[in-house]
């Protein structure tokens, strides 16, 4: 892929995982939030968080379905940091416009409250995987390591999964969809795997 | 960054940039100037002069029929009212889908005329009750509650309608009659969008006789002077002020009078979160959160959050049906 192509995608990458947070910027100022503006705000920033994050467990599967899909490693600390990004504000709306800061109330939320305690859980293990993102941190930790740390992300997004279907009410099947994209991409990976070692195997003994 | 107050932009830009037609605009207009004075000032202006100021505007909806009320001393005073742009458009009503916007898309395909509800159970004689007829048995009066959702969100709402207790002497009820239970209209081939839940249908709620016989509790056939919007439970519901909103049976066409504690819908889901009972109670936590708390709604984010009530600020009225009673055990 050449420069100019890979800057203008990147460019839209940008513009697509900004476009949720400006609309809840314009529609906080503009007071169009919706008849529960809290609950806009932690639910749109909680399943951007997923998304984004599901999305990038989606590179190397595609890369593995084909070589010339290889550039789209290009985008998925990209989309990762912007899982970190709406995960951290969802955070922040639960802590300020869901507790107004009562400590009290926090603790029993994240003794008592399962669903809590998983979203809680998911954010804290995305914390070093976004600390160890920059390219100097790679390079410091080396691959293999650094492999091995991100790994979390695994954790992270079956975390959030859970914390979800915890959230809703009993019955309610709003997740599901999250949850199958997840499955699939997390199956695709031993699945295509083992493909391409198949193919290879085929390859020497041809 | 979400926690900077909005710029103070003047209402009529709003107005201007809004898609809305005249008459919503200008009600618009009203709810930012009015909840901007409750805010700022922290004025509570008085509900009756809201729903006076609202009133002309309620005319000018398009096939809403306007109901006749007279005023009524159990109303609820001091409260802003919750907007009927909001009060129709943030519904839990899981037979027309799971979102909150959901309802006032689908519930459109409702039939709500001709409407029976029937009576049954532990009656002198079982009877079928005709939605006209039951619209004249006694003056329909403006009854303004607290709304409450164990989802920990609140509304006000000037409902229109008269006390469950004049129907119910209309029934003829056995005095082995304890509970009522009401069942919810339920067509699969109408509300489509059950499938969006595992819910078991017919939606079903019920309330102990002596919490069915309390003068607050209303049956409604009304909200802002006019019919029930579908999405609110037309064309005949019950509201249950001091409990959670879900315990409020929407579109009612059965009314069964029981021996034991009927299975209710929530409870059969999970009766660890969903008691039969659930009054509005905010030292019992629901298992995932806290009630303590609510949020009122159609305020902007940052002036939502208020404490809440027990009994859902009607404890003087109905604390009583419920002496003795360990409302941690029961709630």
């Amino acid at each position: 892929m050449n420069r100019k192509t890979l800057i203008t995608l990147k460019t839209l990458t940008w513009i697509a995982c900004l476009g949720p947070f400006a609309m809840l910027v314009y529609e906080a100022v503009t007071n169009t939030l919706g008849p529960d503006p809290t609950s806009t705000i932690a639910l749109t920033t909680g399943y951007n968080a997923l998304l984004m994050l599901i999305l990038s467990l989606a590179v190397t599967p595609l890369r593995l379905l084909s070589p010339r899909l290889s550039w789209l490693i290009k985008f998925r600390r990209l989309l990762g940091l912007f899982a970190f990004f709406y995960a951290s504000i969802h955070l922040a709306t639960y802590l300020v416009l869901y507790l107004n800061f009562d400590m009290s109330v926090f603790k029993t939320d994240i003794t008592k409250r399962r669903f809590i305690i998983a979203g809680f859980a998911a954010y804290l293990l995305l914390v070093p995987l976004a600390l160890t993102s920059t390219t100097w941190a790679i390079r410091k930790l080396g691959g293999k390591q650094w492999n091995r740390l991100h790994k979390l992300v695994y954790l992270a997004a079956i975390g959030g999964i859970i914390h979800y279907w915890w959230q809703v009410k009993p019955g309610v099947l709003s997740p599901m969809n999250l949850t199958i994209s997840l499955a699939v991409l997390l199956l695709a990976r031993p699945i295509l795997t083992y493909i391409q070692k198949r193919k290879a195997r085929q390859a020497v003994a041809a | 960054m979400l926690i900077r107050k909005p710029s103070d932009i003047p209402s009529s830009e709003i107005t201007s940039e809004s898609s809305y037609n005249d008459f919503l605009s200008r009600r618009r207009f009203l709810r930012t100037a009015v909840s901007g004075a409750a805010v700022a000032g922290g004025a509570i202006v008085g509900a009756d002069r809201i729903a006076d100021l609202l009133s002309p505007g309620t005319s000018v909806l398009a096939d809403a029929e306007k109901l006749q009320t007279v005023k009524s001393p159990l109303s609820t005073t001091g409260e802003q009212l919750t907007s009927l742009e909001d009060i129709t458009h943030y519904n839990n009503y899981y037979e027309f889908g799971v979102q909150k916007t959901d309802p006032a898309k689908n519930a459109g395909v409702l039939p709500t005329r001709p409407w029976t509800v029937k009576v049954e159970g532990q009656v002198k004689q079982p009877k079928t009750f005709d939605i006209e007829a039951l619209l004249k048995l006694r003056p329909l009066e403006d009854r303004v509650y607290r709304h409450r959702c164990v989802e920990a969100w609140s509304m006000v709402v000037p409902w229109i309608g008269y006390s469950l207790s004049e129907f119910i002497k209309q029934c003829d009820p056995l005095p082995s009659a304890k509970y009522v239970q009401f069942l919810s209209y339920y067509d699969k081939k109408v509300e489509k969008w059950t499938n969006e839940s595992s819910i078991f249908w017919p939606y079903s709620e019920g309330l102990r006789m002596d919490e069915a016989m309390h003068p607050l509790t209303l049956l409604t056939f009304g909200l802002y002077g006019q019919v029930l919007p579908n999405q609110d439970g037309a064309p005949i519901r019950i509201v249950v002020p001091w409990k959670y909103g879900f315990k409020s049976a929407k579109s009612i066409v059965t009314v069964r009078f029981v021996e034991k504690m009927p299975e209710t819908t929530w409870y059969q889901q999970n009766p660890r979160e969903y008691g039969f009972y659930s009054n509005v109670n905010p030292n019992h936590d629901h298992p995932r959160w806290s009630q303590k708390t609510e949020r009122r709604i159609g305020l902007p984010f940052y002036a939502q959050r208020r404490t809440t009530l027990m009994f859902n600020g009607y404890a003087d009225q109905v604390a009583s049906l419920y002496n003795g009673m360990n409302l941690d055990k029961n709630y």
